[in-house]
């Protein structure tokens, strides 16, 4: 993979409101380990049911110090408090709602996507083990209505995460419809994948040049609103 | 039926060397400490521990003892390993992973769960959709390249499933908020995660319980765990950690 300048982006926190933004009231949604955890930051109040697969329904904000409980955490191991409306249940009950299809989004994190929606992120082979971390990722795959990702658009090396070939192991084949990154918001089409934003000051040749496979631009194409 | 044990080393007692035990809690929340540690002490060898999401990254002492006394054969989880490369090259169980030392068997988190609800409900082996398209529907995944066994896979209505089996542990160690004498338990919040589907997959189910009560005590529409799945319990101390994984 070739080595390729950093261009400046959106920080994880708003790559975080820019997928808030693209929920919808009325939904139920379950956040991966990383960017997808800082959603939960910009839907307070808003009409957005998380599921914790850890088994919670109506996962609060955060805890302070205060209020933590230690026998009250999210799936990323973080302190979490209750809302009204919240409910409690048992792992196998969680997955089954899970792979039952009555999540309508997740959103995860990836180490790389490609154009057919196929994506990696339980293991890293620079890692040099064939084990890795599954966690919930492969069920929230087979069982979400719409699956998002939500990743810096390259490595931190400046090398392509958005490939036309997976050279990591993949999670799941041809389930992403959207991604979401630092720089751009990406549409996978049965054509494939379809450069809907730009964030502000880039441009499609920029977000191209940082992508492996070819873009289509859309006519509809606008910078990224937050 | 008083299923109490006064003392937590006589309800270990007859656990021996190269035995599977369940061990719930999710990193951090719902780890039955007091049974882990109760088995480092008594030196139990050739452990298989079977896990559902990452326990022994949230009980993370009890873990290195563990590696460092050399009980462990075997470890299955869906998260077992640190996220951090860095960290992980430096944890001693990584280390006997790497060294092959320790097997380290992986499945999908709801696989995980799948296995001990069949396990418990008399269900030999289930249909998941999840994995398709991935390693996952190949093979174990194994650190031991020889345990690499196959999967099977098959098209129902048009749609691909991988066949996963039940899970029936020898042992269940489970971590319950308050246990009525009889053996019906009550969780706490996101502490019940995979409690209760491990008690009912286990031959021998033992309960540490924060909060021991009388039969009655525990209202019947308050039980998560009916007794018949708990055969003995132990009172500990509400546990004190900081909640972490790395």
């Amino acid at each position: 993979m070739s080595q390729r300048a950093k261009l400046k982006g959106l920080s994880r926190e708003l790559i975080a409101l820019r997928v808030a933004n693209e929920l919808e009231d009325g939904t139920y949604v379950n956040l991966g380990i990383g960017i997808p955890t800082l959603i939960s930051d910009w839907i307070e109040g808003r009409d957005i049911v998380l599921q914790s697969e850890i088994g919670m329904l109506k996962t609060g904000p955060l805890a302070t110090s205060d209020d933590v409980d230690q026998d009250l955490i999210n799936a990323s191991c973080q302190p979490v408090t209750e809302l009204p409306g919240s409910s409690y249940f048992d792992i196998s009950e969680s997955f089954g709602m899970i792979r039952g299809g009555h999540i309508d989004v997740a959103v995860m994190g990836a180490l790389q996507i490609n154009g057919r929606g196929d994506y990696a992120g339980w293991s890293n082979p620079a890692r040099g083990l064939f084990v890795g971390n599954i966690g919930g990722s492969m069920d929230l795959c087979a069982g979400a209505k719409k699956l998002f990702i939500a990743m810096e658009h390259t490595t931190r090396e400046g090398e392509y995460k958005v490939v036309k070939e997976l050279s990591y192991p993949a999670t799941a084949m041809g389930m992403v419809s959207m991604l979401f990154t630092d720089l751009a918001v990406i549409r996978i089409t049965p054509e494939g994948m379809v450069l809907e934003e730009v964030a502000s000051g880039l441009t499609p040749k920029d977000i191209q040049a940082v992508t492996e496979p070819k873009l289509i631009i859309s006519p509809e194409l606008k910078e990224m609103q937050l | 039926m008083d299923k109490v044990y006064p003392v937590i080393d006589e309800a270990i007692a007859d656990i021996k060397d190269g035995a599977m035990i369940a061990i719930p809690g999710f990193f951090a929340a719902g780890v039955p400490r007091a049974l882990l540690q109760a088995v480092i002490k008594k030196g139990t060898r050739d452990l298989t521990l079977t896990c559902g999401c990452g326990p022994l990254l949230g009980a993370a002492d009890e873990l290195r003892a563990l590696v460092n006394n050399g009980q462990l054969k075997k470890v299955i989880d869906s998260y077992g390993l640190f996220r951090s490369a860095s960290k992980g090259m430096q944890d001693p169980f990584e280390c006997a992973v790497r060294a092959g030392e320790i097997e380290l068997e992986v499945y999908p988190m709801g696989t995980m769960a799948e296995k001990y609800r069949a396990g418990g409900a008399g269900i030999a082996a289930f249909y998941t959709p999840t994995g398709v398209g991935s390693v996952v529907e190949e093979s174990i995944i194994t650190n031991i390249e020889t345990n690499r066994v196959p999967k099977e896979t098959r098209v129902i209505d048009g749609k691909e499933f991988v066949l996963e089996y039940a899970l029936k542990p020898d042992y269940a160690f489970v971590h319950a908020h308050t246990g009525d004498r009889e053996g019906n338990l009550r969780y706490a919040k996101t502490a019940r995660n995979f409690n209760h589907v491990m008690a009912t997959a286990a031959r021998v189910t033992i309960a540490e319980v924060e909060n021991l009560v009388e039969a009655g005590e525990l209202v019947g529409d308050d039980v998560h765990t009916p007794g018949i799945y708990v055969h003995r319990m132990v009172k500990v101390p509400r546990p004190r950690f900081t909640i972490t994984i790395d």
